[in-house]
């Protein structure tokens, strides 16, 4: 048993637990807190993966940013007791039949894709050899010989489509 | 300096670093903190034409001492149908962001001698790791759970006004602070805060306020302008705004839960000034370089980093207290107004010109190898973090 997994093993236990109490908990603000938790401990997945720069932007963006933004609303929104917000109606097991079966083939997946029944894309396994520090990143993403420019250039426009949509529909007069 | 020998006795100095700084940093933030609430209520009184702290020690020196003491023995008051856990962690949380925050900013440097007889200037750090500034940036926008926690679960309704304006505020100075921060790493060309420090060497013309025709400038100054809205200081002290909030979010805490969020308070303030003089001032260099003129070296080689660090990290600290002692609480709109509509923007200009200039400049401007002066002549740093799952040592573009 080395520190590797003793650490890995206890972050997952930490992580599946936070998600079960994101989900369990009847009050929204611990809901959201165990989010955080939960975005925390995915970041410190992405540290021991090698993907620092990913693991950081995981913090700022969605524990710093996002996470901070559903609090606010909800502290905003004053959702009263936590007993009122007990399910109102019941949606029976078939969804969650459904649900377990695509969660249950997720995880198949990722372990098929481990155990080496199937091969990760060359692209990928370069990708992987290379690290994650933001130069790395960086380099690639704007690197013409590379399938990551457009799609990089096209979301960067998406977001800013997002962005004047927003406002337009929050304003009614610019 | 003169160098340390690599061994003393039988201790291995270098790979130690990393442990020295972590108590150096913690040591440092915790004790320094009586000091700093020393200094700000003298320069306050002495600004006001007031005595201000004069009974407890030499001019008052004692005094936060006492009130550390007091603090210590007051009631710890508990108020009814608060959500207790969450009431006792806010104090935590906004402790330890503040504290960790210092794991990446190289605050010193230490010339040490080799067993092989190579001297070598190692910089003061915890983690040098790639992505230093980004860290430190996301530390910074964990800080707002602690006040934004403290409001909510405190029952009051003057704590949640305070705890909301908090939340408000941080989210849009990040923003810009981002866009700063984010001109400061084009100008040096790496997140890695060991090399911003390093190309900023030889003199202070070559520091990233003075670069880019003034873009650096502008780019410093919203980064101030944003980091004393960060650490919720006056001017943008509308968290806890005596006049209409009581005290904001801390006003159900009491005894040594008040303590915390106050020590946290000092510690995000020296943590954002220790980025201001990272990624702007310099860092551990001095302003001089020590081949300027031959006296120099007399005097300068007997100033270690670590006091020119702290020298200018005072320096912010003064201003903060200038600032609250000079100007007026802003109104929350203009607050807004100041945020989104003036400081973003000018931003993203600065930003954009700056990217524009860091195309066009001259190859050998982006790492001045001047030699003599550098303070890091072997640019393959070795590893100073203890071996941890970061791979620390792959620092730069170098390979």
């Amino acid at each position: 048993m080395n520190w590797a997994l003793i650490l890995f093993w206890t972050f997952a236990l930490i992580s599946v637990g936070s998600a079960l109490l994101v989900v369990a908990n009847t009050n929204p603000v611990r809901s959201a807190l165990f989010l955080v938790v939960n975005f925390f401990v995915l970041a410190v997945f992405y540290f021991t993966l090698g993907a620092e720069f990913i693991g950081a932007v995981q913090i700022i963006v969605y524990a710093g940013a996002i996470m901070v933004l559903f609090l606010f609303v909800i502290m905003l929104l004053n959702l009263g007791a936590p007993e009122a917000l007990k399910e109102r109606g019941k949606l029976g097991p078939a969804p969650a039949i459904v649900m377990a079966l695509v969660f249950l083939s997720l995880i198949g997946g990722v372990g098929a894709i481990n155990s080496g029944l199937r091969p990760v894309s060359p692209r990928a396994a370069a990708f992987m050899q290379t690290g994650g520090t933001p130069e790395k990143i960086g380099a690639s993403l704007f690197d013409p010989n590379l399938p990551w420019l457009f799609p990089f250039e096209i979301t960067s426009f998406l977001l800013l489509i997002g962005v004047v949509g927003a406002i337009i529909l929050a304003k009614r007069k610019i | 300096m003169p160098p340390i020998p690599q061994h003393i006795g039988p201790i291995d100095i270098v790979p130690l670093i990393p442990y020295l700084s972590i108590a150096i940093i913690l040591g440092f933030i915790l004790t320094i903190v009586p000091g700093l609430i020393w200094i700000e209520r003298v320069v306050i009184s002495l600004m006001q034409d007031r005595i201000g702290p004069n009974r407890v020690g030499p001019r008052g020196l004692l005094q936060t001492i006492a009130d550390g003491v007091k603090l210590f023995f007051k009631e710890d008051i508990e108020p009814a149908a608060v959500d207790k856990r969450i009431y006792y962690l806010a104090p935590v949380l906004t402790m330890i962001p503040a504290l960790a925050a210092g794991a990446t900013i190289p605050f010193a440097s230490i010339t040490i001698k080799m067993d092989d007889g190579a001297i070598r200037t190692l910089p003061m750090i915890v983690g040098n790791v790639s992505i230093g500034l980004l860290y430190v940036l996301a530390l910074a926008s964990l800080q707002v759970y602690g006040i934004v926690l403290a409001g909510w679960s405190s029952n009051n309704k003057y704590s949640l006004l305070g705890g909301l304006r908090s939340a408000a505020q941080i989210i849009s100075y990040e923003l810009a602070m981002s866009l700063a921060l984010m001109t400061g790493i084009l100008m040096s060309g790496s997140v890695n805060l060991v090399e911003v420090v390093q190309r900023q060497s030889g003199g202070f013309w070559n520091w990233n306020v003075a670069q880019a025709y003034g873009l650096g400038f502008i780019a410093t100054c919203i980064y101030l302008v944003a980091m004393i809205a960060e650490t919720n200081r006056a001017p943008f002290d509308l968290p806890e705004a005596e006049s209409e909030l009581i005290a904001g979010f801390h006003t159900e805490y009491s005894s040594m839960k008040f303590a915390m969020f106050f020590m946290g308070e000092y510690a995000s303030m020296l943590a954002v000034s220790g980025i201001a003089t990272t990624l702007w001032f310099g860092g551990w260099l001095s302003p001089i370089p020590h081949n300027l003129l031959p006296m120099h070296n007399l005097l300068l080689d007997y100033i270690p980093g670590g006091i020119w660090f702290l020298f200018k990290m005072y320096v912010f600290f003064f201003g903060y207290v200038w600032l609250r002692a000079t100007l007026p609480r802003l109104r929350y709109d203009a607050l807004m107004n100041i945020g989104w509509k003036r400081m973003l923007p000018l931003s993203l200009v600065v930003l954009f010109c700056t990217a524009v200039w860091a195309t066009f400049r001259m190859p050998e401007e982006v790492r001045p190898e001047s030699g003599a002066d550098r303070p890091i002549a072997n640019r393959q740093l070795p590893s100073t973090s203890p071996g941890g799952g970061l791979r620390s040592g792959s620092i730069g573009i170098a390979e």
